[in-house]
């Protein structure tokens, strides 16, 4: 039996077909598009079509707003620090708890420079608050940043209505919107939003590759200065192979819209229904109701994430974890901290994340593998009694910090 | 994912003396469960001759916390409460083929969790006086309790000064902006700012060598001096179960032998780090300090 991959908001397998388009540009079609002799035009010409299927994915008005990065996190830092750059009187940020690294860590790190950071906190089911969020908006505030998509829990934000707001406010908007690209539609042409970032390798383009949508008109400051590649927004050569290959994952993601929505929701729906009913003390994190169509995050009570992670890898089974030690942290995941889930239950957290190569047949096989690995494990949880927790879990195993 | 042993693995896919024991006269209850980790290990001890009879763990806890709870118990049993209060954390890592340094601290569970057995059989109160921090350096292991102890101990100011002292930053630089924070925060404690500067780019260890030319010593003062240093040392590090034996001297190489709690493999580090910088200091020129006889040690002198 094949390996089962659920991990899909982490990285996806880069699609065949988007591997057979990228081949040319390594052996033969290596000039530098910059060149004016027919190695590099020919280049310039593939970068064209690819930045056209970008524009197509993401339903922006013109191609001159798509510009090629290196990864969602040059994206995120170089759209942020934009901002802060372009309008040096405003020095506030206003962005929430559960953003990616990409953005949490800039934003902290812009704390310590002196900025001003508003963290919109979640509630229980990771939702936001959008009085909270309009009583901040003002003309002290430099940029919004807030994430489409969550990555592990899946909650989506209504970044739509948020960057209208925004708007209103006078206030730039961006949002880290990794993990929805490629997953649910998008037409930014439609929409208040001011800057976007994609992340190539979240949707069966290869690693190394992203985007940072710019709308026209918005007030902008390269991060990386140099050569006029990307006119002048974001200097370096580019990395065509990658490009083309983002250009063809664009145009797939886009013919498989519907699938995902339908046919990967399906097993997603499937998997959740299969283990919630398999298994006893376990509960779906952030707000199912109004998620990503491939995530579902899972918490399974009173055993570690990392654990389960081992267990399930053994018998195949790929996912992953909110849980301190596989990160090799102190703290459980931030988002599931965020959202107030006790820490016998944050640490136990795994996400399964689908794409379009898996199968239902897979979800069966990990209905069936799933209870046993709890059970295991809880048989070796000093919360977990004979078939059940133990009662006043808190209270009846209390260790001394160490 | 973590680079676990093959050792690691069997104790986890596979754990010893899970559950509690039957009749136990001797729990400890130790971790913190906001960090995942959390163990209780029952003892069945035999009153006459206080031999462990049965040993059985209950942990809630990653791969590496079941794996070092299932080997504790494994080397415990048959023991006597006295023998087995000699394991040392790094016993047990040793027992499971070591640890990735992130994973260190659940080795450390185990040994506290027996401490806290053992205290619970014999009717003290255990008092846990261990505290982690964060881990800082990757590298060398070294955490964010340890850099802030060893800067207030020694009123260091400088990144360069904490990696000779404690070992952290002196791999890959990555945690040069955290120990910088670090220090800005206790040096704050005194009223004192923290400048960032000074060297930006480490020296040769040739050029490090030219410390102040002071007439040279003749072989046996010079061995005399290096022996006050140690013995200057060495009531820190008895404090800590430890001592420190000086083994050799040659022209820049000071040969000792760490024994004791010191050689677990992040004292071991502090503690060759800041014994050479003494040496450094009361000798004015340039000396390694070099640890010999327990081979995992040899490696990391370098
Ligand atoms: C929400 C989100 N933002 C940003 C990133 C970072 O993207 P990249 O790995 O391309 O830098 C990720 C990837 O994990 C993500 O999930």
């Amino acid at each position: 039996m094949s390996d089962i991959y659920l991990d899909n908001n982490a990285t996806t397998m880069v699609d065949p077909a988007v591997f057979e388009e990228m081949k040319p540009y390594f052996c033969e079609q290596f000039g530098n598009p910059s060149s004016l002799h027919n190695f590099g035009n020919k280049v310039g010409f593939a970068l064209k079509k690819a930045r056209k299927q970008v524009q197509d994915l993401l339903g922006a008005e013109h191609d001159s707003e798509i510009i090629f990065t290196s990864c969602g996190t040059e994206s995120d830092s170089t759209a942020i620090l934009s901002a802060l750059k372009a309008q040096p009187e405003r020095k506030e940020i206003i962005t929430t708890v559960v953003e990616h690294p990409a953005v949490l860590t800039l934003c902290e790190h812009l704390e310590t420079e002196g900025y001003t950071v508003h963290w919109l906190e979640v509630d229980s089911k990771g939702r936001l608050d959008l009085d909270k969020y309009k009583s901040l908006l003002s003309d002290k505030v430099a940029i919004v940043s807030v994430m489409w998509a969550n990555n592990e829990s899946g909650t989506l934000f209504p970044v739509e209505e948020m960057a209208q707001m925004a708007a209103e406010a006078g206030v730039m908007f961006h949002t880290d919107a990794v993990q929805a690209v490629g997953k649910v539609p998008i037409n930014l042409k439609d929409s208040a939003i001011s800057m976007l970032s994609l992340s190539g390798h979240k949707l069966h383009a290869p690693k190394g590759i992203g985007v940072l949508y710019l709308r026209r008109g918005v007030r902008y400051r390269p991060l990386l200065r140099g050569g006029h590649q990307e006119r002048g927004r974001r200097a370096g050569t580019e990395n065509a192979a990658a490009i083309v290959g983002l250009g063809k994952a664009c145009e797939m993601a886009a013919e498989h819209m519907e699938f995902e929505n339908t046919q990967v929701k399906a097993m997603r729906d499937r998997l959740q229904e299969g283990l919630l009913a398999a298994i006893p003390h376990c509960f779906p994190t952030g707000d199912p109701d109004n998620r990503l169509p491939n995530t579902a995050s899972i918490a399974f009570e009173y055993i570690e994430g990392e654990a389960i992670l081992l267990l399930l890898n053994k018998v195949g089974i790929a996912a992953s974890s909110g849980s301190a030690c596989t990160s090799g942290s102190l703290e459980p995941s931030h988002v599931m901290r965020a959202m107030g889930i006790p820490y016998t239950a944050a640490h136990g957290t795994v996400r399964f994340s689908f794409s379009r190569y898996n199968t239902m047949e897979e979800v069966e096989r990990v209905i069936e593998e799933v209870p046993g690995i709890v059970a295991k494990l809880r048989k070796l949880s000093p919360y977990w009694g004979e078939d059940g927790p133990v009662e006043n879990p808190g209270e009846a195993f209390a260790p001394v910090y160490a | 994912m973590w680079d676990y042993s093959e050792k690691v693995k069997e104790h986890f896919y596979d754990p010893k003396n899970a559950g509690a024991v039957e009749g136990a006269n001797g729990v400890g209850d130790v971790g913190s469960i906001s960090c995942g980790d959390a163990l209780r290990l029952t003892l069945k001890v035999e009153p006459e001759t206080e031999v462990i009879l049965d040993a059985g763990f209950q942990t809630f806890g990653c791969g590496s916390a079941i794996a070092s709870s299932s080997a504790l118990t494994e080397m415990i049993k048959g023991m006597t409460l006295d023998d087995a209060l000699k394991i040392s954390n790094q016993d047990i890592a040793d027992y499971l083929d070591g640890l990735p340094p992130e994973k260190m601290h659940c080795s450390v569970m185990g040994r506290e969790a027996l401490q806290a057995a053992v205290a619970n059989y014999r009717g003290e109160v255990w008092e846990d006086d261990h505290e982690e921090g964060a881990l800082v350096c990757k590298c060398f292991a070294i955490d964010e309790v340890m850099i802030e102890d060893t800067i207030r101990a020694n009123n260091l100011h400088t990144v360069e000064e904490v990696t000779n002292y404690t070992k952290a930053g002196g791999g890959c630089s990555s945690c040069h902006e955290g120990i910088e924070n670090i220090l800005t925060r206790v040096l704050a404690e005194n009223g004192e700012t923290f400048v960032a500067g000074g060297a930006a780019v480490p020296a040769p260890a040739a050029a490090a060598a030219k410390a102040p030319e002071s007439p040279k010593m003749g072989t046996l003062a010079r061995i005399r001096k290096i022996e006050a240093v140690l013995d200057s040392i060495r009531p820190a590090l008895q404090a800590d179960g430890g001592d420190v034996e000086l083994i050799d001297v040659d022209e820049k190489s000071i040969y000792v032998n760490l024994t004791g709690a010191c050689t677990g493999c992040q004292m071991a580090a502090m503690t060759l780090g800041g014994i050479q910088q003494r040496l450094i200091e009361e000798l004015g020129e340039f000396v390694k300090v070099v640890p010999v006889a327990k081979e995992s040690l040899v490696s990391m002198g370098a």
